[in-house]
């Protein structure tokens, strides 16, 4: 028997065996430590599969940051460490016209492309494009459902009639009021949390979520037959396609009309 | 005087670049310098010139991420920095943990605890397993595996923008180097330091040993973080050429015998240790 051979392959699974192990204890660390569902993150943002690969935490959207909005995940917060987030309540995005977070980053996690346009042949910075969440109203806290007048979140939006509308509908417990009630449009609100930062009862009735939790999906089978972009989606489809037998070829009214030939 | 300067000369330099560097980026994030800015992971020098880490870089590398020019401009100036003239000593005039470590080193040396403690013994080649599972890991589970873990930018992301419970991580290396391990962070786990042992293998700067004027007395791996790079003390003059050493130039400063300096690496010269 050759010994040292032996001894060689001996200590490598030695070796192979702890690195295993400890690899098995880092991962299921890190798998706990990334998620973050529930986490707004600074504009231009990629979808946090990608956000949480390219961040390499270094800060500097934060320090770009002139109103303190964004903050570093630090040990303790249960947030997905170093990375840059940002809590609407205490502090919301005042949406800057010259977005100086996103070129501050250096990997392109904040991505550059999503929060500019172009105009006139050049590359313009536009905040309204940006897409950092989605203002939820929780209808049974929001004192204007009650039929008090409040406004403060729909003059608090800086899309003021576009991302927070006001629609009004009669009060029948007085049957002489309306009711002037905030309504969110997702196409346009930002996510920026003024609306929830202005938000007047105890805990804010009117709150940003990440648009993947907050958004449902309808799925590509539904089409808007009204409008002709939606339509235009049908183009060169086949419709829907059945098996073909000989009684099938012809409609049952014309089958059963032929009457069935039993031979 | 003048004695003490000699005695530590180069832990004195040392601790002013680790504090300066540290206090130019708190600086920035909380007066606005501009000077450097960020972190240790990443950061702009002079609002210009980006720097970054190339072991996150390549963390991120490996999780499949394309990232923007600017980082990866960042990650090559400091790999050729250190590749040609820093070697490893990322570990001793920068890295905010070595202020940690060192002390705790300093402790185990004055309450002589070598004597008296239990030996553990643990290979020096940990920290490259560490690297490489760090990449695996990075790869499978798609975020930059070291750098959610890593201690070191728990400690100077926690000084320059908030330490939460990070003091913790701290203080578990303190324990560990203090009671457990001599240099146990980082002369044997830590895969950053590793990374620069492998990419500063080669670079210009390095101590030379002196061979005829040693006397033997060994206060030079008495105090050295790494000290099976001085495997040549009293044997044969020549640089100290493995990759692991940080350069601290504790080994300079304590030798009585001027039988270690700083010198040059001879490229040319034949012999791959160098001998003089």
């Amino acid at each position: 028997m050759d010994t040292k051979r032996r001894a060689f392959l001996v200590s490598m699974a030695q070796n192979v065996a702890i690195a295993a192990a400890g690899g098995i204890l880092w991962s299921a660390y890190i798998d706990e430590a990334k998620a973050s569902e529930l986490l707004l993150r600074p504009p231009g943002a990629r979808k946090e599969k990608e956000f949480i690969k390219m961040c390499i935490k270094c800060g500097l959207c934060v320090e770009a940051c002139p109103y303190d909005t964004l903050k570093l995940a630090k040990p303790g917060d249960d947030k997905p460490l170093g990375t840059p987030y940002y809590i609407p309540r205490q502090t919301p995005c005042y949406m800057c016209d010259d977005i100086p977070c996103v070129p501050a980053c250096p990997t392109g996690a904040l991505d550059i492309k999503s929060v500019t346009r172009e105009q006139d042949g050049k590359r313009v910075f536009d905040i309204t494009m940006m897409r950092m969440g989605v203002a939820i109203v929780d209808i049974k806290d929001c004192i204007a459902y009650w039929g008090i007048q409040c406004d403060a979140c729909y003059r608090a939006c800086p899309l003021l009639d576009k991302a927070i509308y006001l629609e009004m509908r009669r009060n029948t417990r007085t049957g002489k009021h309306a009711k002037l009630l905030p309504v969110v449009d997702p196409d346009y609100c930002t996510g920026c949390g003024l609306c929830e930062h202005a938000c007047v009862t105890e805990k804010a009735a009117i709150r940003v979520l990440p648009r993947e939790v907050a958004l449902g999906k309808v799925g590509s089978h539904y089409v808007k037959g009204w409008q002709k972009s939606d339509e235009a989606r049908l183009k060169g489809s086949k419709g829907i396609q059945t098996t073909v037998t000989p009684r099938s070829k012809k409609s049952a009214i014309e089958t059963l009309n032929e009457g069935i030939d039993f031979e | 005087m003048s004695r003490l300067y000699n005695k530590y000369r180069f832990l004195i330099l040392r601790r002013l670049t680790q504090i300066t560097i540290l206090a130019l980026y708190v600086g920035a994030n909380y007066f606005g310098w501009k000077i450097l800015q960020g972190n240790l992971s990443s950061s702009l020098f002079l609002g210009k010139v980006p720097l970054a880490d190339p072991y996150a870089v390549l963390q991120i590398f490996a999780t499949g991420a394309l990232l923007a020019s600017n980082v990866l401009i960042g990650a090559a100036i400091v790999a050729v920095f250190y590749a040609l003239i820093g070697g490893r000593a990322f570990c001793s005039y920068v890295c905010p943990v070595n202020m940690v470590t060192d002390l705790a080193n300093y402790l185990r040396r004055t309450w002589k605890l070598d004597k008296f403690e239990k030996k553990w013994w643990a290979s020096r080649n940990i920290r490259y397993w560490v690297l490489g599972l760090s990449i695996v890991l990075s790869f499978l589970m798609g975020t930059a595996a070291f750098e959610i873990v890593s201690p070191i930018s728990m400690l100077h992301r926690g000084l320059v923008f908030g330490m939460g419970f990070g003091w913790a991580a701290l203080l578990g290396i303190f324990l560990f180097d203090l009671f457990i391990l001599k240099n146990g962070w980082c002369g044997h786990v830590c895969p950053l330091g590793g990374f620069y042992a492998l990419i500063g293998r080669y670079n210009l700067f390095r101590v030379r040993h002196n061979q005829p004027n040693c006397t033997l007395c060994m206060k030079c791996k008495e105090v050295c973080p790494e000290k099976e790079v001085l495997y040549m003390i009293g044997k044969k003059s020549q640089i100290v050429d493995m990759g692991e050493c940080t350069l601290c130039g504790r080994c300079v400063e304590v030798c009585d015998d001027d039988a270690l300096g700083f010198s040059i690496r001879d490229y040319v010269k034949k012999g791959e240790n160098n001998e003089a």
